[in-house]
């Protein structure tokens, strides 16, 4: 029962990380200050054009002020500030007041509530999840919403238990580790580098879950044969580069318009290698950059698709003596649970930058706006600046 | 079981001296509320092996409660007795296996949402505690060094950028002799001050040559069969499947050091390095990480007057399957030097924020060197912050400004 001393209240810190990364974002001129000014009515968002798509990339592992928007970690994510957020309307303070697993945490982003299922367990969300909700009131198929999971506990992560919603109307989930190690199947191979999963808890193999893409649907799905699969593999660094590939052949091949990808590099901070926690932010950075390019380039995708991209929440901070620094986001404390949120895409203003506190769980309902659905049992809040 | 029906035969499983704690307490014990109860049995339970500071604070603790009367009782404890778990948490056993308790009764509190509110009472309570607690002057200034950096050809990573602003930069630090000098500059504190766990010396590598009298000493190479044994368990349990993370992290949490084969004679010494392998994330796969976290738990736990802590090269990331089934022996394994001094340089910030957190901080004394190069960092009540010296001097001389 260490005391952090921290005796702050979560509002006033929040506020404080808020207020620095306005004055970071400022210092390296990545947002002008004509748009830091404008009120609430002015950034309300203009009127999204008709096939609106989305795209949601979280980072499961949040990455820490000090590593990231602080002068000192403004080198790891030269694309995030100068490409990305300069056409984003930028949240400075996501608060989550969720449980601080990513598996649970992902749930609550993707349902609107602040689920309680087990972290560790493979259980599904208990309440509706966005892909559920946009399929139904939508009447959309199957192959319109998907979910790229990082690590395969997420194989339940695209459809909930709720009684009125769940079996058959969530998203295809892809694991690409499970495709991966499937597609290898006992043979002697040096992609092992790409199989790392959970870095919080190794000791964890799920079962498959039933919307989970197996292998045989990789060719007939995403046209992709094993040896081709297998083959650019090879070339790839690291696990969210190959969660980044798949994600590319899903836009290509069937253009969903709800579309969820979770990178999951940047949680090897778990293991206490503080130079790997950096690769894995510096790593982030670039695919967010990729993936936000691959929608320019995508037929089906360009000037129609709003791209979400926040942590699912923080790590502890250096002055809790509770934690352990960057390694874990275990203290529930202000800076593990207060992160941001950037949302880039055609009707959002760009530049400009929202001070006020808003939650993780306001995305749901946002991408229920959005997209034209409701999200009745969310208890978040659609936000006005971008819908 | 309510903390209310604990009797003296329901810690007979208990060693000998956490046994006597808690019947000596017993009255107590049984007013304290089912929330904080079993975090405080599971420091009685391990008090046999507990550090002597850790023995002292214990015992501080047990003092500051019973100087209370029913109604200050009442008062401290009413920010934990309004935190109801379950009934079926009353009947765990959280007299024998409160290290369990205290994972269901946290996993209670994130999934109910009330773990902020509890993290807070826990803070005002150890702030009440610390107040009530007598601050004992130490023997001599606390002192802990930090070197990193072995194996570097070439690097460009701005080092010790947390750390220079807090006292003075040497940029021609004499490299010759500096481990050897650094080892007798801490025997020489625990020879003229003998203290019971009191002076540590933990090593990334195996341990430096010569001789390290009175110095508690831990090193990665020597624990290297443990943390086979340990990989192996953890491997097996994988792949035998069937226990969830969160009994398996309990196995790990009672793993005992017979069954991971530890030498170490002294049990209390033997204990802690269990702990730092079952306990520390990444600590049985990264040479850095073990020193880091080694270093913050005993000076957290044994709260020594001097630590030497020597990061050395980690292995090079592999994956976790690769790493956990450690299927490549220690003269195959590639290293990487250069991340393992980006490693090394956070987690000498975060040796010396530890040190801070103990008594005696504004007069403690910090020391970080580059191994084998010409720059330190040296922190403490002589050192100027925000300084730099291009003093040509060897660590010998540079402990000796500090001291």
């Amino acid at each position: 029962m260490n005391g952090s001393g921290m005796g702050s209240s979560l509002p006033a810190i929040a506020r404080s990380v808020s207020w620095n990364r306005r004055e970071f974002l400022r210092s390296v001129g990545a947002v002008g200050l004509g748009a830091a000014s404008l009120g609430l009515p002015r950034l309300r968002a203009m009127t999204p054009p008709r096939g609106q798509k989305a795209v949601v990339v979280t980072f499961g592992g949040g990455a820490r002020d000090e590593e990231t928007f602080a002068p000192e970690g403004q080198e790891n994510i030269p694309h995030l500030l100068h490409e990305l957020i300069p056409q984003a309307t930028f949240f400075t303070q996501a608060v989550n007041r969720g449980i601080l697993g990513h598996y649970v945490a992902t749930a609550s982003l993707a349902t609107g509530v602040y689920e309680t299922i087990n972290n560790f367990a493979s259980l599904p969300p208990q309440n509706p999840t966005v892909f559920e909700y946009y399929r139904k009131a939508l009447k959309r198929p199957a192959t319109d919403a998907w979910v790229v999971a990082p690590s395969n506990g997420f194989n339940r992560i695209g459809e909930s238990d709720h009684r009125s919603y769940g079996d058959g109307l969530g998203a295809g989930v892809i694991l690409p580790k499970r495709l991966l190690s499937a597609a290898l199947a006992g043979s002697n191979t040096d992609l092992n580098h790409l199989l790392s999963d959970n870095y919080e808890t190794p000791l964890y193999t799920p079962e498959l879950g039933s919307s989970e893409i197996h292998l045989q649907q990789l060719e007939r799905m995403l046209r992709l044969s094993v040896s081709e699969f297998t083959a650019h593999a090879r070339s790839l660094e690291s696990p969210d580069e190959l969660s980044v590939y798949l994600a590319r052949q899903l836009m290509r091949e069937l253009a969903p318009s709800l579309l969820w990808i979770t990178l999951h590099d940047i949680d090897v901070a778990h293991s206490g290698a503080y130079s790997l926690y950096i690769e894995g932010i510096r790593r982030s950075d670039r695919l967010c950059a990729e993936i936000w390019k691959a929608i320019q380039e995508e037929p089906e995708y360009a000037g129609k698709t709003t791209m979400f991209i926040l942590p699912d929440f923080g790590r502890d901070a250096d002055g809790d003596s509770g934690g352990n620094g960057f390694q874990h986001h275990r203290t529930g404390d202000p800076l593990s649970r207060t992160t941001w949120m950037m949302v880039l895409g055609p009707g959002v203003r760009q530049g400009a930058i929202v001070d006020r506190p808003v939650e993780s769980i306001d995305l749901a309902p946002t991408l229920g706006s959005l997209l034209r659905f409701p999200t009745q049992f969310a208890a978040g809040k659609p936000l006005p600046e971008v819908v | 079981m309510m903390p209310s029906e604990l009797k003296p035969d329901h810690f007979k499983g208990y060693p000998p001296q956490g046994r006597d704690l808690a019947i000596r307490h017993l009255a107590l014990l049984r007013l304290l509320p089912l929330a904080f109860l079993p975090i405080l049995l599971r420091e009685v339970i391990d008090y046999d092996w507990k550090f002597p500071a850790e023995r002292t604070d214990l015992d501080n603790q047990f003092a500051y409660l019973n100087s209370l009367n029913s109604d200050q009782l009442n008062a401290a404890m009413t920010s934990f007795a309004r935190f109801a778990p379950p009934r079926q948490f009353e009947k765990s056993d959280m007299v024998n296996q409160p290290g369990e308790f205290e994972q269901r009764l946290t996993a209670w509190l994130w999934s109910t949402r009330q773990m902020d509110a509890f993290q807070t009472a826990a803070q005002d309570y150890a702030e009440k505690l610390r107040t009530a607690s007598l601050e004992v002057p130490l023997p001599l200034r606390r002192l802990s060094i930090v070197v990193v950096g072995q194996g570097v050809e070439q690097s460009s990573y701005p080092l010790f950028r947390k750390l220079k602003p807090l006292g003075v930069h040497f940029t021609k630090v004499v490299p010759e002799n500096g481990m050897s000098l650094l080892r007798q500059g801490v025997t020489a504190r625990a020879q003229s001050h003998p203290l019971s766990f009191g002076h540590w010396y933990i090593d990334g590598g195996p341990r430096f040559e010569g001789a390290w009298d009175a110095v508690t000493c831990i090193s990665y190479a020597e624990l290297e069969p443990m943390r086979s044994a340990l990989l192996h368990r953890m491997r097996a349990s994988i792949q035998s499947g069937g226990m969830g993370p969160e009994t398996l992290r309990t196995m790990l949490l009672e793993m005992q050091p017979h069954e991971l084969g530890a030498t170490e004679p002294d049990p209390i010494l033997s204990r802690f390095q269990v702990r730092v392998l079952t306990e520390g994330s990444g600590t049985q796969i990264y040479s850095t990480s073990f020193a880091q976290w080694a270093a913050r738990e005993a000076l957290r736990r044994a709260q020594p007057v001097t630590l030497l802590v020597r990061f050395a090269p980690r292995q090079r990331e592999r994956s976790m399957d690769e790493l956990l089934s450690n299927t490549k022996s220690g003269a195959e394994t590639e290293v990487d030097p250069e991340g393992s001094l980006i490693d090394a340089d956070i987690g000498g910030y975060y040796t010396w924020m530890n040190q801070q957190r103990l008594s005696g901080a504004d007069e403690s004394a910090f020391l970080i060197w580059f191994e084998d190069r010409n720059e330190a960092v040296a922190i403490g009540p002589s050192m100027p912050r925000g300084t730099s010296s291009s003093s040509s001097m060897n660590l010998g001389q540079i402990l000796a400004l500090m001291s």
